[in-house]
């Protein structure tokens, strides 16, 4: 483990900046899809139903079979990077429809009543009380979709794109356990990195909640 | 995706050890023996921590730590770990299904859990009230309420279970897999896609399979859902009480 990061350390620094991108991308992407689509099935009940079922049949696809159908799909070429992105922004945006539609409901009828009341309109109150006050279940949304896309990009070194699972291929084919063992933990550490990130954030967007708990 | 059609129609591959039919058995074969030690080892764990709410936070901290383990680095490192150990044939196919097994487990043991725990203190008051043991409260009053999300669970493992066999065929496991692995290999395309529309069929059909499987035995009285539906239909929450006593009453669940 430790020779490997002493030989390749440059590969090792690649490695792990292609997978901090392959990971962080399709949850900004898909963030940005879910919203409007969340927001959509929150607002008209009757489209929550199909919308929030075709993206579960949507998560129901295993990993390695989206990446390898990109192609046919989006016409690129089977190593390109873009299957990945594409492919885990479709996954990000299949859980995030749901908890987009499911936090926004869950904001209490008398604060929208009284955001009407005081003269916001629609647009207005959805971007300044309704989504606000649905960040937190949003935000625990994107970590879940990060902490998975974290795990899910190092399967794609199995159609040759390099990030951290290229040391699962590497070590698996020079049988070392711990080039194996290396790319775990800096996958794990990624993870962790990136869940407190957006726990950080969530918490600098909503501080109101510090103020109610330290009341 | 004309690729796929020409390699699905081409009858060379529908017979043989590496036709479609048995990569298909074989990955069955994988995900339900993986699947049947998932449930003997989450299911009554999960039910003791809900029932008893020892060890609730050791389930909770499981199952995210898991979440963030990159499933094909545990894949490819328990294999090295033990292949060595393993004679024969055994020595891939041992630790490829230990991988199954521990990436199934916390999705029904976190949701079995759950469910136990989530279940109307007012309903087990009112079976304690009406004399019932532990166990039967477990049984009769909280199994039937935590079945949604008990069979939710199972949903998310087999298809957790399904993905990385089809991922376990790098490290040279059978199944849908290999079409992907060994297209790969070969500069197959249509191979691979083929395996990947089967892989993906595969998760669709036994996803539906359990959906259906779960609005058959969780019982009408958690649902909400009644033959007679429109406006007699009466919302869960009204009736959970009276419901979860009579879900283990009548016509079984």
């Amino acid at each position: 483990m430790i020779d490997f990061l002493r030989n390749r350390p440059e590969d090792v620094i690649a490695w792990t900046w292609a997978h901090i991108w392959l990971s962080v991308l399709p949850v900004v992407i898909g963030l940005a899809i879910a919203l409007p689509i969340g927001w959509l099935a929150a607002r008209f009940r009757w489209t929550y139903p199909p919308l929030t079922n075709l993206a579960g049949l949507l998560y129901t696809i295993p990993s390695l079979a989206l990446f390898v159908l990109m192609p046919a799909f989006i016409g690129t070429k089977i190593l390109s990077p873009v299957n990945v992105v594409v492919a885990l922004t479709i996954y990000t945006v299949a859980l995030l429809v749901r908890v987009v539609a499911d936090g926004l409901n869950a904001v209490p009828a008398d604060v929208r009543a009284a955001a009407t009341a005081i003269g916001y309109t629609g647009f207005q109150r959805f971007l300044r009380v309704e989504l606000p006050i649905a960040v937190p279940v949003i935000t625990a949304g994107l970590r879940v979709a990060a902490v998975s896309n974290v795990s899910l990009v190092s399967v794609a070194a199995l159609i040759g794109v390099a990030q951290l699972g290229s040391l699962f291929t590497e070590g698996f084919q020079r049988d070392v356990m711990g080039v194996v063992l290396l790319g775990i933990l800096l996958c794990l550490a990624l993870a962790l990195v990136l869940d407190a990130t957006i726990l950080l954030i969530s918490r600098w967007l909503t501080p109101w909640r510090r103020a109610v708990a330290a009341r | 995706m004309s690729g796929v059609f020409d390699f699905l129609s081409d009858s060379a591959h529908w017979s043989g050890s590496d036709g479609i039919p048995n990569r298909l058995l074989e990955h069955l074969q994988y995900s339900f023996g993986a699947l049947l030690f998932v449930l003997l080892i989450a299911l009554p764990l999960g039910l003791f921590v809900g029932h008893t709410g020892r060890g609730a936070l050791g389930i909770a901290g499981v199952a995210n730590a898991l979440r963030a383990l990159p499933t094909f680095g545990l894949l490819v490192f328990v294999v090295i770990l033990l292949s060595g150990y393993l004679p024969g044939d055994f020595a891939y196919l041992g630790p490829s299904l230990l991988v199954l097994v521990i990436l199934g487990v916390p999705a029904v043991l976190a949701n079995t859990y759950a469910g136990v725990q989530s279940v109307d203190l007012a309903a087990r008051d009112a079976a304690r009230g009406m004399g019932m043991t532990g166990w039967q409260v477990l049984w009769r009053v909280e199994v039937p309420n935590a079945l949604p999300l008990i069979i939710s669970g199972v949903r998310s493992s087999i298809l957790q279970i399904v993905a990385t066999a089809t991922i376990a065929a790098y490290v040279s496991l059978g199944g849908l897999g290999r079409f992907i692995i060994d297209g790969l290999s070969q500069r197959d395309y249509a191979q691979m896609a083929s395996g990947a529309v089967l892989v993906a069929a595969l998760a669709l059909v036994l996803d539906l399979l359990l959906a259906l499987l779960q609005r058959l035995v969780v019982s009408r009285g958690v649902t909400g859902r009644f033959e007679t539906g429109g406006a007699d239909a009466v919302p869960i929450d009204a009736r959970k009480l009276t419901a979860s006593v009579a879900a283990s009453s009548d016509e079984g669940v």
